[in-house]
């Protein structure tokens, strides 16, 4: 018998437990021609802004052991065009959709939350406050506890649906706990993590840094122990929190460590950019980790590291 | 046809002068363009290089195999070096946007450096099927990066090399004969693939000479199927706005005189979302 893994965050409901990250999939429909994205547990989008942006010079990227550090900074056509091509597809083909958003300052986050609350086909909203590729490191909202929780309150004061608004962490912090409990206290349904690490690669013959935008964000597997403490931590403070988690998940058994840490679903990045079919093997290879296990399901395993 | 992600086999693969050639089993692979690429998982499972490798398609059989010519320069690269036949590695292709082929028989040029020159051979077959007068020209620095001259000779009305150090054919670089050779012939159409700044150059040359060039450009990628936004390089659009386009799924090939050549690597002041005064 094959293990159940639906899942939820929150009221969303999900009928597969692999979702994409949010900057790896772009919108979903470049990758329809390696799966049908609508049996993903959902398309998580790449985070749109109110205006269209170009995003950072080239060189964005920089392949690092069992990672990679981007700086891509946004790019990305603003909301209007978003709704009317991204959105459309995405509904058009029965897509699960959570939309992330990012903005350059809290009433943005609010403008693109009241603009998203009338529309139809938002499963769920993603507020991206960790970016690390933003001018300045201030803008880096999940940094704060006050400003975090700043960003949710605004936008959860516009939100009026049942979708679950979801704040993805950055774990460039002292105490990533202190956190979560300040964006749950500001109104969240639920935290994505985590965002990427803050890091450098120094072109030696050049001598200068690397990428264009001089610093980007670390992902792959080489952060996926960083996340998993993570999420165990946030889970050990706020049990009944839904947590979805990503960061370097490769596999099946990378994606059973994220949900025995506490994440109720999990999502696909950076394995995404090297193999486009990953959200769909991950599934199906999370499926017989559970059974091998003699688990019935997906949901009995949440957090189930804490026990021992 | 839509691309797709294979598992592989090395049928063969052997060095070509500074190169190696890699012949893969393709049975998926119905339909290749000149200007196709392949994007190649490197380091096999569980690997630490996350990122593929892409490499414009050399030769495709339909329904059959796919050829691709490679420089063991980086780590992956290397590491591609080592396989052999019958190891299997992970494929996606046909991808991107391929050369446009005139649809009248139009004197045309083929212009290349090094393995850039790897499409050029098919790309020539076909505008000789169209009835084109095809004339090439393959530059590199030195006669052993040189790629494909035996093999386009066979198909071109004529092939000029150059090298930088004069081991074969003409010392110089391939602009220094190809203003010449438009004019010669009256060529309409300048296909390029190569190095950035040899393409800066063709489409400049080529536009000077009154012939449009299209340019198969080297960025590099993380995806390949244009998820993730790295591989930009500022393009003017139809209508006239310049966009960080990607090369993997708005290019390889761009028109040359739409790429803004002197920004790349950086977001023009007037590109589209770009940076206001301020910042964004």
């Amino acid at each position: 018998m094959s293990a159940d893994l639906t899942t939820s965050l929150g009221s969303l409901q999900l009928s597969a437990p692999t979702l994409t990250a949010s900057g790896c999939a772009a919108a979903g429909k470049e990758l329809a021609q390696f799966g049908d994205v609508s049996t993903l547990g959902a398309v998580v989008t790449k985070s749109i802004m109110m205006e269209p942006r170009s995003g950072r010079p080239t060189p964005r990227m920089a392949e690092t052991p069992s990672g990679m550090l981007n700086s891509i900074g946004l790019q990305g056509p603003g909301i209007e065009s978003f709704l009317e091509n991204d959105l459309a597809w995405l509904r058009a083909n029965n897509v699960t959709t959570i939309v992330s958003i990012a903005g350059n300052n809290v009433d943005e986050f609010g403008e693109l939350a009241r603009i998203l609350a009338k529309v139809e086909g938002v499963d769920g909203l993603e507020v991206n406050i960790s970016c690390p590729n933003v001018e300045s490191r201030g803008q880096v909202f999940a940094c704060n506890p006050h400003s975090a929780a700043q960003v949710i309150e605004t936008v959860r004061s516009v939100w009026h649906s049942d979708a679950p608004v979801l704040a993805k962490l950055s774990p460039d912090v002292t105490d990533i706990v202190e956190i979560a409990q300040s964006v749950v206290e500001a109104g969240v349904d639920g935290v994505s993590m985590i965002n990427t690490l803050l890091g450098m690669v120094i072109d030696v013959d050049q001598m200068k840094p690397m990428l264009g935008g001089r610093t980007g964000g670390l992902s792959g597997p080489a952060i996926r122990p960083v996340a998993v403490r993570a999420i165990y931590q946030v889970h050990a403070a706020l049990p009944h929190l839904p947590i979805l988690g990503m960061g370097g998940i490769r596999t099946g058994h990378d994606a059973l460590e994220f949900i025995a840490a506490g994440a109720s679903a999990v999502s696909i990045g950076t394995v995404v950019f090297g193999d486009p079919g990953a959200p769909w093997r991950i599934a199906n290879e999370l499926g017989q980790e559970l059974e091998s296990r003699g688990y019935n399901s997906l949901r009995e395993v949440i957090g189930l590291a804490h026990q021992n | 046809m839509t691309a797709k992600q294979m598992k592989c086999t090395i049928r063969s693969i052997a060095p070509v002068g500074n190169y190696l050639h890699l012949v893969l089993d393709a049975p998926e692979v119905t339909e290749v363009q000149p200007g196709h690429f392949a994007a190649v998982a490197v380091g096999g499972v569980g690997g630490g290089m996350l990122l593929r490798r892409a490499f414009s398609i050399h030769k495709s059989i339909p329904g059959d195999s796919i050829e691709i010519i490679f420089a063991p320069h980086g780590q992956g690269t290397q590491w591609l070096a080592t396989q052999g036949a019958g190891d299997v590695i992970d494929v996606i292709a046909p991808l991107g946007k391929p050369f446009v082929l005139p649809r009248q028989p139009i004197p045309c040029v083929i212009v290349a450096g090094g393995y850039g020159a790897a499409p050029m051979e098919i790309l020539a077959r076909e505008l000789r099927i169209r009835g084109c007068r095809v004339d090439v020209v393959l530059g590199a620095a030195t006669q052993e990066k040189l790629f494909g001259v035996l093999d386009l000779k066979g198909v071109a009305d004529s092939v000029i090399v150059t090298t930088d150090d004069g081991t074969s054919g003409v010392r110089g670089r391939v602009t220094d004969v190809l203003g010449e050779l438009i004019q010669k012939n009256n060529s309409q159409a300048v296909y390029a693939c190569g190095p950035m700044p040899m393409l800066q150059a063709v489409a400049k040359v080529s536009q000077d000479n009154g012939a449009f060039s299209q340019c198969a450009v080297e960025e590099s990628m993380a995806c390949g199927i244009g998820v993730c936004m790295t591989c930009v390089l500022p393009v003017i659009g139809d209508d006239g706005v310049t966009r960080m386009s990607r090369s993997c799924v708005d290019g390889p090939v761009f028109r040359g005189d739409r790429v803004r050549w002197d920004d790349v690597n950086t977001v023009p002041s007037d590109a589209f979302g770009a940076p206001r005064p301020g910042g964004h």
